[in-house]
């Protein structure tokens, strides 16, 4: 990889980058200075030669999904920024929200001006109560500095932003789902079409786009589209922010260009854990298939990924080793779709909750050989026949382990046990060490949350 | 339909499937009162349309009760101009609205296997132990909730434990034990990030958007209203 400088995660190392001052220190709001002397149409048209694609898992050109947006309908247009981060595995969002709310805003008050939105809102997961309060206090801080409010840096223009707290529910991530949730209803995902595009927010024109996604947006405007073109892949420009877990030495968000390859993003994060065999791992969260050491090479870019038979997704890589029991994971990932699926969907619904038990069977040893059929062909009657894709999201572990960890499904049914448990318990595992430096080549150690230590927790 | 025994006990599955029994319970009201019911009337107008406070109101109910009984869903059926059903409809979705009475804290340990694979189900079956049969509902002394959590967005630091929301990372079994004893000896322990978690009331308050000051309101906040009561600090 030839020398890369962080972008996204530049002002990680600095504490004071959660401030408005230090962002400022650091060419914050430069790139909405440059935004605001452009015409709406042309920020569209700059995010669009740039090449963004959208990071919350479907990589949709995000210039594009902009230029959707239908003038003078009579409605207000809104902005809503999808801060919900709950894909088993992703926590760039978070980062990105706890150690740099300016960038997210910076990004978020771009979008909405070349969409021309006065009302944004953050819809951000309940689970984040602190990253949430950082933004917050970012968003009073960018009111009191004329960042937000009327007539912002004496452009003319307005905004008032919002941060909408969720209240525990991964299908509000969805962006109808969100809708619903933000209006006040169940988080059940909509019919499309109408898009929000079209028919979002309160029936109105609504952008939604992933933390990530806005994050990136005043460095194209900064530094311009063919720059930020010139990082990654023809096809998936820009840098992206890869969250690796699981074993590996180093878990942690690791800032590269697109289309880095997936050994050297393990490599990042430290190599497997203690040396041990790479066994399997996901691209882009749990509803990512799964892909096998010999995947390796595959470059991480939304296209490659797809064409290696799996899917960028939120760019999430979950490791596990050789003593990992691939169908507990794939059961536990299920325990959570099923748990998470709205019910609004049957085959979704009933999909989930089948697959769940036929799976709990599986790993506690009472399986049957036909038990493997079974669940493939549930899952094909899953498989595009829902409202939205979190029931395709819940195919992928299953299918894939099939796919690729057939024998070991043959093994829990031969033995009557899981092979690699010791009395059918989780084997102990001690905690992940310190976790990773998150920049790239430049690597460095991070200021790290508060290290709870046993002296001081009263004994 | 009968079933293997081994079929029957969700073994993985939260003790959110116990609040569909104890939703029966109640409380006297009415719940939101004076200031909270200005505050209720604020939030409202944050918004373009009045029901997108919903879930804000039933977090403020959250704040005032510790919970959100029937009571708390009626008041805010009748502010909102719904029916109760509609809200209980709205109320029943979300896993952080309390539907049965809850500990003053509520103990979350990640599950997913980012964080199982890291220890995290050795984490939380301790937990129960040390907790008891009830925690998943609410310890006899009233403290604590356990729950069975899902990804918590925080998996390079597995095993994430948080309380009322605020995270620990890397949380070793001895850790959690001297936590819970800190906890019940009313010391609570910093967490990771945002400071000292605390009681689930005053948790409820944030995420009502009360820690909030956006849009900036001409009217001032009542004195120790307007960062969210406890928590967080830092
Ligand atoms: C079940 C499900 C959950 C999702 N969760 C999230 C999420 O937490 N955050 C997110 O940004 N996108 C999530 N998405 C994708 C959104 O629907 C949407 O595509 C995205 O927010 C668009 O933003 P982008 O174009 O910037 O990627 C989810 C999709 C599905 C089907
Ligand atoms: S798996 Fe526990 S925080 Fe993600």
């Amino acid at each position: 990889m030839a020398e890369f400088e962080p972008v996204l995660t530049a002002r990680w190392g600095n504490p004071d980058a959660a401030s408005i001052d230090g962002y400022l220190e650091t060419g914050g709001y430069q790139g909405l200075r440059k935004a605001l002397d452009m015409e709406p149409d042309a920020v569209i048209e700059e995010v669009k030669a740039s090449g963004l694609r959208g990071r919350g898992g479907a990589g949709f050109p995000t210039g594009t999904k902009w230029s959707f947006i239908p003038q003078n309908t009579g409605k207000p247009v809104y902005v809503t920024v999808n801060a919900d981060e709950s894909e088993p595995g992703t926590f760039n969002n978070r980062e990105l929200l706890e150690r740099d709310p300016h960038q997210l805003l910076e990004g978020a008050i771009i979008c909405a001006y070349a969409v021309r939105c006065h009302t944004l809102f953050v819809y951000c997961r309940g689970e984040f109560v602190w990253p949430g309060t950082v933004l917050e206090r970012a968003v009073a801080e960018a009111y009191d500095r004329g960042y937000l409010g009327e007539d912002i840096q004496g452009s003319g223009f307005d905004l008032d932003v919002m941060v909408h707290r969720g209240a525990g529910a991964y299908i509000c991530g969805e962006e109808t789902a969100l809708l619903e949730s933000l209006e006040g209803y169940r988080g059940q995902p909509r019919l499309r079409p109408p898009f929000p595009a079209v028919e979002g927010l309160y029936k109105s024109p609504t952008v939604i786009n992933n933390v990530e996604t806005l994050s990136c947006v005043p460095h194209v405007m900064d530094r311009g589209a063919s720059w930020f073109a010139s990082i990654g892949t023809e096809k998936s420009t820009g840098p992206g922010i890869f969250s690796i877990s699981g074993k590996v030495e180093r878990p942690g968000n690791y800032e590269a260009p697109m289309g880095t390859p997936a050994r050297e993003l393990i490599e990042m994060a430290g190599g497997i854990r203690g040396g041990k065999r790479l066994k399997a791992w996901t691209p882009g969260g749990s509803s990512t298939p799964y892909l096998t050491p010999e995947h390796l090479d595959t470059p991480m870019d939304f296209d490659s990924v797809q064409a290696a038979g799996s899917l960028l997704g939120t760019k999430a890589m979950i490791v596990l080793d050789e003593t990992d029991c691939v169908v507990d994971a794939t059961l536990r990932f299920t325990q959570f779709y099923a748990h998470e699926s709205c019910g609004k969907c049957t085959p979704c619904r009933e999909g989930t909750w089948w697959m769940e038990r036929v799976l709990r069977r599986m790993e506690a040893g009472h399986g049957r050989t036909e038990d493997i059929d079974l669940m493939h062909d549930v899952g094909q009657n899953m498989l595009f026949k829902s409202f939205c894709a979190l029931a395709d999201g819940a195919v992928s572990p299953i299918d894939s382990s099939i796919k690729y960890f057939r024998d070991e499904y043959e093994e829990h049914v031969r033995l009557g046990r899981c092979p690699l448990k010791d009395e059918g318990r989780p084997r102990l595992e001690a905690a992940s060490p310190r976790s990773g430096g998150t920049t790239g080549e430049t690597a460095q150690e991070l200021p790290e949350g508060r290290e709870l230590s046993l002296g001081e927790v009263l004994a | 339909m009968t079933e293997a025994g081994h079929l029957r006990v969700p073994q993985w599955q939260t003790g959110q499937l116990a609040p569909v029994a104890a939703a029966r319970e109640d409380v006297e009201g009415p719940v939101l009162t004076g200031d909270a019911r200005r505050l209720a009337e604020r939030t409202i107008a944050k918004y373009p349309v009045r029901r997108s406070a919903l879930v804000p109101l039933l977090y403020l109910v959250q704040s005032e009760v510790g919970w959100v009984p029937r009571q708390g869903m009626r008041e805010v059926a009748e502010i909102l101009g719904l029916t109760t059903a509609e809200v209980e409809a709205v109320a029943t979705f979300y896993t952080m609205l309390k539907l049965h009475p809850c500990g003053k804290y509520v103990v979350s340990i990640c599950t997913n296997p980012s964080c199982a694979l890291l220890g995290g189900r050795a984490l939380y079956e301790r937990a129960k132990e040390i907790l008891g049969e009830q925690c998943e509902h609410i310890t006899p002394d009233g403290m604590f909730t356990l729950e069975e959590e899902e990804c918590l967005a925080a998996c390079d630091k597995a095993p994430v434990l948080a309380v009322n929301y605020l995270f620990y990372d890397r949380v070793s079994q001895e850790l959690l034990e001297r936590m819970i004893e800190g906890i019940r000896a009313g010391h609570v322990p910093e967490a990771a990030r945002g400071g000292v978690p605390g009681e689930l009331k005053d948790v409820s308050r944030t995420l009502a958007g009360m820690g909030s000051q956006t849009p900036p309101q001409p009217d001032t906040v009542p004195a120790g209203e307007g960062e969210g009561g406890g928590a967080p600090g830092g």
